[in-house]
This record gives C-alpha cells, sequence and structure tokens, in this order.
C-alpha cells in the first residue's frame, strides 16, 4: 500500500510535471536508442563483414609455388619450387593437423560455348574437398564434384552462379550441356550466391570447377597453380603451415625456414586482424553510446535533486511520523529507476523502431542491424547502474534530513 | 512520562553558536495537561522538538516513558516518534496531494501494520474526529479545522501516550479552535498526556499547568529560573 501511494504520488508528479519530466525522461531515452542503435548497427556490419569474409573460405591457408630465396644443402638460391598432385596426396597422408586440403589446377580465358553464347572464363580442376573449403555450396538440386568424378574423369562441371547465367540465362540449368574448350561438359550444380571480400584469381561466382582428373586428361597440366589447406582448428594453422613446409622442403630441398620457396596466404591472419579491429570498432561506438546515456543519467540526477527540494517538508512530515531513513532512501531510489526504466524502455522502443526502418537498399552495404541477447542485456544493465548511481545520491540527501530542518520548523 | 535533566542545546551556524535552551530540567507525569508559553524566540519550538524526538539536545539527559532518548540513532528515533509521540502542527502539515484516508494512513504504514487491520483502524480514526464521511476529501477541499482534525487523528495513529501540538489553534478561526481544543480535552480525559505550545492566554489557562519560556529558560510565575520544575511547584492547579 505505501508503494502504491508512492507509485501514484510518482505518476501524479509526472503528469504535474510535464515538460520536466519528459525532458528528464528523454535524455534517459536519447541515452538507450543510442547505446541500441549504435551497437545494433556495430553488430550488423561485424556479422555482415563476418559472412564477407567468409565467403573466400574459413581456417585456410592457400600455398602457391615459389623461388627459394636462401641456400640450402649446397644447392644455390632462386631455384623454382613447384609442387604436384602427388605431393598434395602425400601432404593430406602424413599431416595429421589437416582437416581438408586440395590441389588447384587453374586454367584462365577458356573457351565456353552454349547454344546461345561464347564467352571466356577461368577453370579450375579440383577435389571434392575443395567445396567445403571455399563454401562453393550447390543450388538445390545439384552437387559438387565427388569421388566417382574423380575416378571416371567425368566430364562435369560446377559453375559459379553468375558465370550460370551468362551462359544459359536465368533457371535450372543442372543437366544441361555445353562445350569447354570444345570438349563437351555436363553442369552438375550451380554455386549459392554468397557474400565475399577477398578473392584470388577473381570472384567465384565467375569461375568454374571440374575434377582434377579431368583437368590434367584436358590440358596435361603437371602441376597445379596452388593448393587449399584447411586446419583442424584456427589455432592449428601455424603448425599445418610448418609441417607443409617439411614434407616439401625434404622433397625438394630447401630450407623449412625459407619464407619464399613457397608463397603462402593465410586468411586466419587477416580475420584476426579483423576481429580485433572490429571489437574495438564496436567498443567504440558502445562507448560513444554510454557517454550520452550518462549524460541522461546526469540529467535524471538533478532532477532528482529538484525533486528533493520540492519534497522536503513531505519527507519532514513523513519522518515527523516516523519514517525511517531507509524508506525515505528507497521511496527516491525507486522513483529514480522508475523514471529511468520508463526512459530506457521508451529508448529500446525507438531503437528498434528505427533498426526496423532501415531499408534493405542499405542492409546490402552495412548489414542488418542486428542486438544480440547479450547487448541488449548488457544494454539493460548500464541503464541499471546509471539509474542507481544517478537515484543514490539525491536519495542519500534526502534520507540525512534533519527532521526538524525539514519541516522547516524554526 | 518526561524527565529532562540539563537539557542544552545549542545551534551552531557557521561562526555564529545559539544558545536556544539551556537548564532545562522538566518532569511530566503520566495525563498531564500543559501549556507552554513564551514570546516568539524564546525556545517553545525546539523544547518541543526535544519532547518530540525530532531532535537531540546538545546536552543534559531525557527520558521518556523510562527510556534514555537523547542519545539514539536517527533510525531509533524514528520508531520512538512513530510509536511514543503524536504532533499536531500549527500548518497541519498534511500531504496535500494525500486524502484523508493516505494521510492518517502514514503512522501505521511506517509501524508497519497490516492491511486489514490499518483499514479498520484509520475508519476509526476519523469517525473519532468527526471526519468519517470525508474520507476520501484532500485537505485542499477541506477547512482548517478540517484538516486539524485529520492531523489529530493522525496524531493518534498508533496510541501513543504523549500528543504534542505546536500552535494548534493559530491558523483557525475562534470556533474550529475551540472544536480542537474540545478533542484534546478528550485525549486528555482518556489518559493522554498533552502538551500544547500557544500564545493564545485563554488555552494556557485551560490547561492543567503552564510552563513559562524566556531567552531558552523556564521561569516560574515570578519570572524568577526555577531549576527543578514539577506539577506542585510551577503548576496552575
Amino acid at each position: 500500500m505505501f508503494q502504491l501511494l508512492s507509485i501514484r504520488q510518482f505518476f501524479r508528479d509526472m503528469r504535474h510535471q510535464k515538460l520536466r519530466t519528459f525532458m528528464t525522461m528523454f535524455g534517459i531515452l536519447w541515452g538507450t536508442a543510442a547505446v541500441i542503435i549504435l551497437l545494433g548497427f556495430g553488430t550488423g556490419l561485424y556479422k555482415y563483414q563476418i559472412k564477407r569474409f567468409k565467403g573466400l573460405g574459413e581456417n585456410i591457408c592457400i600455398f602457391w609455388p615459389g623461388l627459394t630465396s636462401k641456400p640450402w644443402k649446397g644447392l644455390p638460391r632462386g631455384r623454382r619450387i613447384r609442387f604436384t598432385e602427388e605431393d598434395v596426396a602425400r601432404i593430406k597422408a602424413s599431416v595429421t593437423s589437416l582437416k581438408r586440403i586440395s590441389p588447384e589446377f587453374a586454367r584462365s580465358s577458356v573457351p565456353m560455348k552454349t547454344g546461345r553464347n561464347n564467352l571466356v572464363a577461368r577453370v579450375a580442376g579440383v577435389w571434392p574437398e575443395f567445396s567445403e573449403m571455399r563454401n562453393l555450396i550447390p543450388q538445390a538440386g545439384g552437387r559438387f564434384i565427388n569421388a566417382m568424378d574423380m575416378a571416371e574423369k567425368r566430364r562435369v562441371v560446377f559453375l559459379g552462379n553468375r558465370l550460370a547465367e551468362r551462359l544459359f540465362g536465368q533457371g535450372d540449368h543442372v543437366g544441361r550441356t555445353f562445350f569447354i574448350d570444345n570438349i563437351p561438359f555436363t553442369v552438375i550444380g550451380i554455386m549459392s550466391p554468397k557474400e565475399q571480400n577477398s578473392s584470388y584469381s577473381g570472384r567465384d561466382y565467375n569461375h568454374a570447377w571440374i575434377p582434377s582428373s579431368t583437368f590434367k586428361t584436358m590440358w596435361s597440366h603437371r602441376y597445379p597453380q596452388m593448393m587449399i589447406a584447411q586446419a583442424q582448428k584456427p589455432s592449428m594453422m601455424g603448425r599445418v603451415k610448418k609441417d607443409i613446409e617439411g614434407v616439401l622442403g625434404t622433397k625438394y630441398s630447401f630450407d623449412p625456414e625459407d619464407t619464399e620457396a613457397l608463397m603462402i596466404w593465410d586468411t586466419t591472419e587477416g580475420f584476426k586482424f579483423f576481429a580485433t579491429f572490429f571489437l574495438a570498432f564496436r567498443a567504440f561506438l558502445v562507448g560513444i553510446g554510454c557517454m550520452t546515456l550518462v549524460t541522461g543519467g546526469i540529467g535524471v540526477s538533478n532532477i532528482m535533486n529538484v525533486v528533493l527540494e520540492e519534497r522536503t517538508k513531505e519527507i519532514g512530515i513523513k519522518m515527523a511520523m516516523g519514517a525511517k531513513k531507509r524508506l525515505i532512501m528507497i521511496q527516491f531510489m525507486f522513483e529514480t529507476i522508475l523514471l529511468t526504466a520508463i526512459g530506457g524502455a521508451l529508448g529500446f522502443l525507438l531503437a528498434f523502431g528505427i533498426m526496423k526502418a532501415v531499408p534493405p537498399s542499405l542492409t546490402e552495404n552495412i548489414g542488418e542491424p542486428t542486438v544480440t541477447l547479450a547487448g541488449g542485456l548488457m544494454a539493460i544493465g548500464i541503464i541499471g547502474v546509471i539509474a542507481i548511481v544517478a537515484g543514490f545520491f539525491p536519495a542519500r540527501r534526502a534520507a540525512n534530513l534533519e527532521p526538524v530542518k525539514a519541516l522547516k520548523l524554526f | 512520562m518526561i524527565s529532562m535533566k540539563n537539557i542544552r542545546k545549542v545551534y551552531n551556524t557557521g561562526k555564529v553558536s545559539f544558545e536556544a535552551l539551556r537548564d532545562i530540567n522538566l518532569e511530566v507525569e503520566d495525563n498531564e495537561y500543559i501549556a507552554i508559553v513564551g514570546p516568539s524566540g524564546s525556545g517553545k519550538s525546539t523544547l518541543m522538538n526535544l519532547i518530540g524526538c525530532l531532535d537531540t539536545p546538545s546536552d543534559g539527559e531525557y527520558y521518556l516513558s523510562g527510556r534514555k532518548v537523547d542519545s539514539l540513532t536517527a533510525n531509533e528515533l524514528a520508531g520512538v516518534r512513530n510509536r511514543e509521540v503524536g504532533f499536531v502542527f500549527q500548518a497541519f502539515n498534511l500531504l496535500p496531494y494525500a486524502s484523508a484516508y493516505e494521510n492518517v494512513e502514514l503512522p501505521l504504514l511506517f509501524s508497519g501494520m497490516r492491511s486489514k487491520k490499518r483499514k479498520k483502524r484509520v475508519v476509526d480514526l476519523l469517525n473519532r474526529v468527526g471526519l468519517g464521511e470525508k474520507l476520501q476529501n484532500k485537505p485542499t477541499e477541506m477547512s482548517g479545522g478540517e484538516m486539524q482534525r485529520v492531523a489529530i487523528a493522525r496524531a493518534l495513529g498508533n496510541d501513543p501516550k504523549l500528543i504534542l501540538a505546536d500552535e494548534p489553534t493559530g491558523n483557525l478561526d475562534t470556533k474550529s479552535g475551540a472544536e480542537i481544543i474540545k478533542i484534546f480535552d478528550e485525549l486528555w480525559e482518556t489518559g493522554h498526556t498533552v502538551i500544547v505550545i500557544t500564545h493564545d492566554m485563554n488555552i494556557a489557562n485551560h490547561c492543567q499547568r503552564t510552563i513559562k519560556l524566556k531567552d531558552g529558560m523556564i521561569y516560574n510565575g515570578n519570572g524568577f529560573p526555577v531549576k527543578k520544575q514539577t506539577a506542585s511547584a510551577a503548576g496552575l492547579n
């Protein structure tokens, strides 16, 4: 009943002091909205970038042939180091930290011909594992190259989605046949469209993949253009690189410490930088939001001090009637927290409204703003702390009033 | 009921310290009806604040109902005010936004009385002061006399032995004032100790005994300070 009395009084006060209440709550509302919106856009952008980053592949490392830069065991520097498909198979058999590996034979500007189009595109010869490593996901009804294709050297092709469109136009083209370098190939799958922000030899949507065995019979390449390796875990990438260099270094006689014998692109390194950068970026955004919120909190605290001035007499009366300090304090804290909670709730609503209103044309480039549960809870936590701090000092002042002075009896 | 020994109250306001009360020795028996009189600034209100445990003395000993209360903590004093003292103020000091019912309920809420019992008690108290019909009226909708009656009902909340009234009729017309004094008479007759601060000599003479204050000291009728004030020595029996 006492709480009820005080809630009723609180709302009565709010009605009587509409402007003041609005200004106070607006501070919290705006601060909360700022935190949520910045958090939302930061998270959205981060997730979007992660997705694009993973377009190339997760946890992968790419190896190109290189030139030795150091003499080794009586051999001069400047020797060409290349690896064969058999070397890749040996690595696969001996390096345990590997999850997947595949060579990539490649030929660019290969002529392709359908009933209606002639064009040139890059063709790569790969193993079935390539699909998982490089996130080449077939659209419904299709598949990637499999072991049978490899063994029988089938003339089958997996197409990038845009290449498929350029060859055949819109529609489902699995099972159709066309000519690659004048040899008929059957389409077994088309890549699902994906976000990709890094690549070699161009984006995947414009490439075609065939079994490496077929590739070799077509063009008699002895050396793959590169190989792609995937570690069991991101943390094992260092070992993978070392082990692969070890295997090839023994066979081709180069210093395992020679960083140029093989050219290596470890995508996890970029990812680590990227993750750190975004963590800092998001912390910065949330920091700005928090500052706004803190400013709002200072406003609330000021208002509660004004309220205290206005209520001094009332507090005196309550104290004369036997209200203990704690009770006066609770009442003040309660009002501050209620005021902040309402402002915070409205801030959440505003933020979600704004995030929902972001047009798709914008989300295409910056990702869809998302507030995770953890982010939301964090924001609520910050608001709670601000409410408690903003309420505490006026409440303590109220509770420490001397009854006689509060009543202004002398 | 009340026993004050060598009570002194000094207010320090920065450099200046002001001795509002000194050498106060006061004994009040149960069920006395006392008027405190004296010119402005003589320390009447300070004395009442001390008696009512709204304030603590700078020096001296104060026993209320046999309990030493001069050095209690703020929260302990709150408890004493809640249970043992009922205040009636010149300016009524009702919460302006709250109804008569809610105002009277206040001390009962602070003492933690259960909802059902509390409800009955509030209605009984307001009936007792003749305001049973105005439970939901706010102070702004009442006359001065009615407001003071609400204040009295509130003061009686936890059935305190001691009723302290500071100029209770100061803001009232003669008729309403007389009604309020009549209620005090009834309270005295039912066993309460009533202490009234007043300027009105009619009221003072109406009381059982009068305590005169001047320059922070208690005087007897002759204008001399007395070290020990008892009912027989200074009373107007």
